[in-house]
């Protein structure tokens, strides 16, 4: 970066709000019956509600309002005790009725806020303006031959919560610190997988620039088409960049909708001449307001998870575990779910988190996996601790075993059988091999006996190579240093 | 007449309503709008302060689905009045630019 | 007696009584709609193999004894504004030309478990909007009484249908007084149940707050009977109502005695035709006579119900039709440079002119700048209607008064300025933004010889008391003639545009 640049960058301030809609793991969609399921053929999951049919009327899923106040009540918001849904019309072919179902005049939640931690170590609070329900639109794929697009409703009227925060943040990095702790407590609840790539998670950057120190804000851009943390971080910069240089310039930044192009870095406007941007909303009045009583919201409190804290907490006083990998383990919902029914089955809650923390950990970065996708059981993990406990099988065969896991999450127990990768218990066979090793490496041997302690590793190295990795390392380490000495 | 609807307003509230009118129209709907306008403009000679905007007429409220699938594929039958489909989807002219 | 001359009530009985088959039912019935439909143009779809397949099956459970109901095997047709799987539905606008629904209306399939045999789809004001069945894309339906005249809308297809003797009885749907007023012009008795009452699933929506399906039959026991086998507590119909108090025909009783009926000085007032005014009034005195407490009073606000109306039906109307888009259903056009254009031209091709002017109005009312000054001072005013209502009814039973201002205008008359249509629902209007039930009988003829409505308003849930009232003046009045035996007075209608599908 030219010294230029970056004097101009240190004279502004980004502000910067996020709109982030998060798809709910209900089993059906918001207003009908039909499956949410990922992955069915196109329209296969519609019917005449989330198609818009003449005549259809929507029903509310009770589990998404409940949904949207746990995670209200997670986040510290005022949970509004009169809601309504407003229609949001607006002409689009993935929006089957041209409006959707929304809230806008009394959404479901209001005024919270989640702490993160900021890059000097400090705590801060980005407040939550308000979270609403509103259903998905439908997908559109373009289709080349026919110079057409092509509707599929599937994900019509899967239902959403979008969670609106204060322009609270500073920086891309808090922008990431607070969508983590967002998808933590939204996956600790259970209320959705949030994953970004998939787009279970998507986030709209609403940013503005101004001058170090100007008490009003500037015009804000909105962003959109973020589909990883490492996307949102490059438009942050690029929109942030683009917006000093237009003020820099004499001009004026615009507010509008930008659509970012990862590939390209860079954003353009999605303006049209047809697109109004008055959406005119109005109470639908074909659904009627949902009261939230006080026994509703007691239920849903009882029902609210242990979150990450208090199980960090929990963790200290259960478990004897360095404080690392308590972090580590609970900054995942689901590897906290793995690591305390593997602990629970095998009892050996030191050993669970070293798989975890070790061979887990060293996986997932090399095959890039997300750690809510980790698809191996507990009870497999437990039982290639016992395994390994029982000298069943050595250190190194219990890795292998492990990577396959990892992959296919195979039963460990008859993986071992099968593939004949039981230690060899035979002390007879195994002095037989260390015989011959000895023997085929007299100047090891001769090297160990005048000192070297090294030399036994390479004497041990290839009794184990010889005997296909199916031997107890401390027993053949025994005998050979038996057996040299003689 | 109170009301007088401009061409800007009538362009727009096209744009909105995705209506396409002839000049001719236009100025019958500029017209028409403008007189509607005037009689509901009645409404302002009541004081409504303080009053609630009643949406609904009963206080029904909590009216709930359970989160239960109980939908079949309908696919075929829905996609059949479908001006034009490929594929299984609805065909629509491209949307993206 | 020939079938044209029996109620609904009477067919059903007939059938099972076995001198009567579902089957003879239906042929004679579209043994009419053949003769002289031609001439009324009630019906936008008959669906003659489906009315006698329906009536062979049901006629098959009737034997059985599976099906004993009140309804069963006798002929119905539906307004063409609710979904029929299968079978066409036009809303009688040309955007829904092709429309062939894949479910029916909840209130519909009611209909069906009684055992009605459904023979077509009847004309209407397009999407239900206008006061006349002028506004159809299929072509004006004309008043039996008189053919020069209309027959009211928008139900005026099943109104006409009742009165010509193609039906024995129709369902309608009333967001504004499109069942009531219809029916006071042919003559014949129409009803809007309280609001949630009738499931509106199925309904292709125009006002969503407003709209109610609900009889149109010839007689007040038959619309007892249709209310009885119609409402239901839907789950899919967020808006449906839960009541135990359906069992509409035990308040077919003849006493009146100590009912409290008050008639609004408001509905007497200017504009009234002087006619209409002296036949309601006799009806009032004929109930007094028996027993009943009758008074007048000021109910207040009646002159902003109009603009209140025209306000919401018009904001819900420019929402509800926003999926008529060329894309999933209905008309696309033909040529059309990229989506926009497609969507602009569909839909001003497709729509009709009042169609088209009540969703620019709506749309309007609803912009960015206008809502809280139109959309949301309506529904203030709306609230001070109902609460005008409210108090009127701790004092009365049931508010009596006429239906409309004036007999059935004749064609094209009404076309002519939108508002004088729109004054012409002066008296029912109210009624659906307070979500009342209402009841629209025949109490007289005028000198052109059209028939005369008497309406009467209950409170919500009320409907017993407006049955019992109604029930008790027809008794009183004696019969009533139909409008199938007027055709005499009619001039010849002109040669009309034949759009009708079969």
């Amino acid at each position: 970066m030219s010294k230029m640049l970056q004097d101009e960058l240190s004279n502004y301030e980004t502000v910067i709000g996020l709109e982030v809609h998060v798809e709910l793991a209900t089993k059906t969609k918001i207003f009908c019956g039909c499956s949410t399921a990922f992955g069915a053929e196109p329209n296969t999951q519609t019917c005449p509600v989330c198609t818009g049919m003449p005549g259809s009327l929507p029903v509310l899923n009770k589990q998404v309002l409940e949904y949207a106040i746990a995670v209200g009540l997670a986040t510290d918001c005022e949970i509004t005790r009169y809601a309504k849904f407003d229609r949001k019309n607006y002409f689009y072919p993935d929006n089957p009725q041209n409006y959707q179902i929304s809230q806008l005049y009394l959404p479901i939640c209001r005024n919270g806020g989640v702490e993160i931690e900021t890059e000097e170590g400090g705590v801060k609070t980005v407040g939550i303006h308000e979270i609403h329900m509103e259903e998905d639109a439908g997908k559109l794929i373009h289709d080349e031959w026919e110079d057409c697009s092509l509707v599929d409703y599937n994900r019509s009227g899967v239902p959403l919560i979008e969670i609106v925060s204060e322009p609270d943040m500073r920086s891309a990095e808090e922008v990431i610190a607070y969508l983590e702790k967002l998808r933590l407590i939204i996956q600790y609840l259970g209320a959705s997988d949030c994953k970004l790539q998939e787009g279970s998670m998507r986030a709209d950057v609403n940013l503005s620039v101004r001058k170090t120190g100007a008490a009003q804000f500037g015009t804000r851009t909105e962003m959109k088409n973020l589909n990883s943390f490492k996307a949102i971080a490059r438009a942050i910069a690029g929109e942030t960049k683009r917006q000093i240089d237009l003020i820099e310039s004499g001009e004026k930044v615009i507010q509008e909708t930008r659509r970012w192009d990862d590939t390209k870095g860079e954003s353009y406007a999605m303006r049209s001449k047809e697109d109004a941007q008055d959406y005119r909303y109005f109470p639908d009045p074909d659904l009627v307001p949902v009261a939230v009583s006080e026994e509703m919201l007691e239920q849903i409190r009882a029902k609210q998870p242990e979150f990450r804290n208090e199980k960090m907490k929990r963790y200290k006083e259960e478990f004897d575990i360095p404080d690392y990998d308590i972090e580590i383990i609970t900054g995942s919902k689901h590897m906290a779910d793995l690591f305390e029914a593997a602990t629970a089955i095998c009892g050996q809650p030191k050993k669970v988190s070293n798989w975890l923390m070790g061979e887990t950990m060293r996986l997932m970065k090399e095959k890039e996996t997300d750690a809510q996708d980790l698809s191996f059981s507990p009870e497999n993990l437990a039982k290639l601790i016992g395994l390994a406990d029982a000298k069943v099988i050595n250190g190194s065969v219990a890795k292998e075993v492990f990577e396959v896991m990892f992959e296919e999450d195979i039963d460990p127990e008859q993986y071992v059988e099968e593939k004949g990768l039981r230690t060899v218990n035979d002390e007879g066979a195994l002095r037989k091999t260390i015989a011959e090793v000895i023997a085929a490496n007299p100047r090891s041997v001769e090297d160990y006996r005048n000192g070297k302690e090294k030399a036994i590793g390479f004497l041990v190295g290839q009794t184990m190579k010889a005997m296909k990795g199916k031997a107890d390392p401390g027993a053949v380490n025994q005998i050979l240093r038996e057996e040299c000495r003689k | 007449m109170a009301n007088i609807i401009s061409d800007e307003t009538i362009e727009y509230v096209g744009i909105l309503a995705k209506l396409e009118l002839s000049a001719e129209e236009k100025e019958q709907a500029k017209a028409d709008m403008g007189r509607m306008l005037d009689y509901i403009d009645k409404l302002g000679e009541l004081d409504t302060t303080g009053v609630e905007p009643l949406s609904h007429v009963f206080p029904v409220q909590n009216v709930f689905r359970e989160d239960v699938v109980t939908n079949s594929d309908m696919r075929e039958e829905l996609l059949g009045n479908a001006p034009e489909q490929k594929d299984g989807m609805f065909m629509v002219p491209r949307t993206f630019e | 007696m020939s079938i044209t001359d029996m109620t609904a009530v009477e067919v059903a009985a007939a059938i099972r009584a076995g001198k009567m088959t579902a089957v003879e039912a239906a042929e004679a019935m579209l043994a009419r709609i053949e003769e002289q439909d031609k001439r009324y143009n009630c019906y936008v779809t008959v669906d003659r193999a489906g009315a006698l397949a329906q009536a062979r099956e049901v006629q098959a459970k009737i034997r059985a004894g599976e099906l004993t109901g009140p309804l069963a095997g006798v002929p119905v047709a539906v307004k063409d504004n609710m979904c029929t799987e299968g079978l066409l539905t036009t809303c009688s606008s040309k955007i829904l030309g092709n429309f062939v629904p894949a479910y029916t209306a909840e209130a519909v399939l009611k209909l069906k478990e009684a055992g009605a045999v459904i023979l077509g789809k009847t004309n209407m004001d397009e999407f239900a909007m206008g006061s006349t069945t002028e506004t159809s894309a299929y072509g004006v339906t004309r008043n039996p009484w008189n053919t020069g005249h209309v027959p009211g809308g928008s139900s005026g297809g099943s109104a006409a249908a009742v009165a010509a003797g193609e039906c024995c009885y129709a369902l309608g749907s009333d967001t504004g007084g499109s069942i009531r007023q219809p029916a006071s012009y042919c003559g014949v008795v129409g009803m809007k149940p309280t609001y949630g009452t009738v499931s509106r699933y199925g309904l292709i929506a125009y006002g969503s707050s407003l709209d109610q399906i609900g009889p149109l039959t010839k007689d007040v026991t038959d619309c007892a009977a249709v209310l009885e086998a119609i409402a239901s507590h839907d789950e899919k119909d967020s808006t449906s109502v839960e009541r135990q108090d359906t069992d509409f025909t035990s308040a077919l009783v003849e006493d009146v005695k100590g009912m409290r009926i008050g008639i609004p000085n408001d509905y007497l007032g200017d504009g009234l035709d002087e006619e209409v005014k002296a036949a309601v009034l006799k009806a009032a005195a004929d109930l007094e006579g028996k027993g009943a407490v009758v008074e007048r009073f000021d109910l207040s606000l009646v002159e902003y119900a109009i603009p209140t109306y025209y306000t919401i039906a018009a904001a819900e109307a420019s929402s509800n039709l926003e999926r008529f888009d060329g894309i999933k259903y209905g008309y696309r056009t033909e040529a059309y440079a990229g989506l926009h254009s497609m969507y602009k031209k569909s839909r001003s091709e497709g729509f009709g002119e009042e169609v088209k002017r009540r969703i620019m109005l709506g749309s309007f009312v609803l912009s960015s700048g206008y809502y809280d000054a139109y959309y949301l001072k309506a529904l203030r005013v709306k609230a001070l209607i109902k609460k005008a209502f409210d108090e009127a009814f701790a004092k009365y039973d049931v508010i009596l008064g006429p239906v409309a201002p004036t007999t059935a205008p004749e064609l094209g008359y009404s076309l002519l300025d939108p508002i004088r249509m729109y004054l012409g629902d002066i008296y029912t209007i109210a009624v659906n933004l307070a979500g009342l039930p209402g009841i629209s009988l025949p109490c007289g003829i005028d000198k052109n010889g059209l028939p005369i409505g008497l309406q009467l308003i209950g409170d919500c849930f009320q409907e017993k008391k407006l049955i019992q009232t109604a029930y008790t003046y027809e008794r009183l009045r004696g019969g009533f003639p139909s409008g199938k035996d007027q055709e005499i007075n009619s001039p010849e209608p002109d040669e009309k545009e034949e759009c009708r599908h079969e």
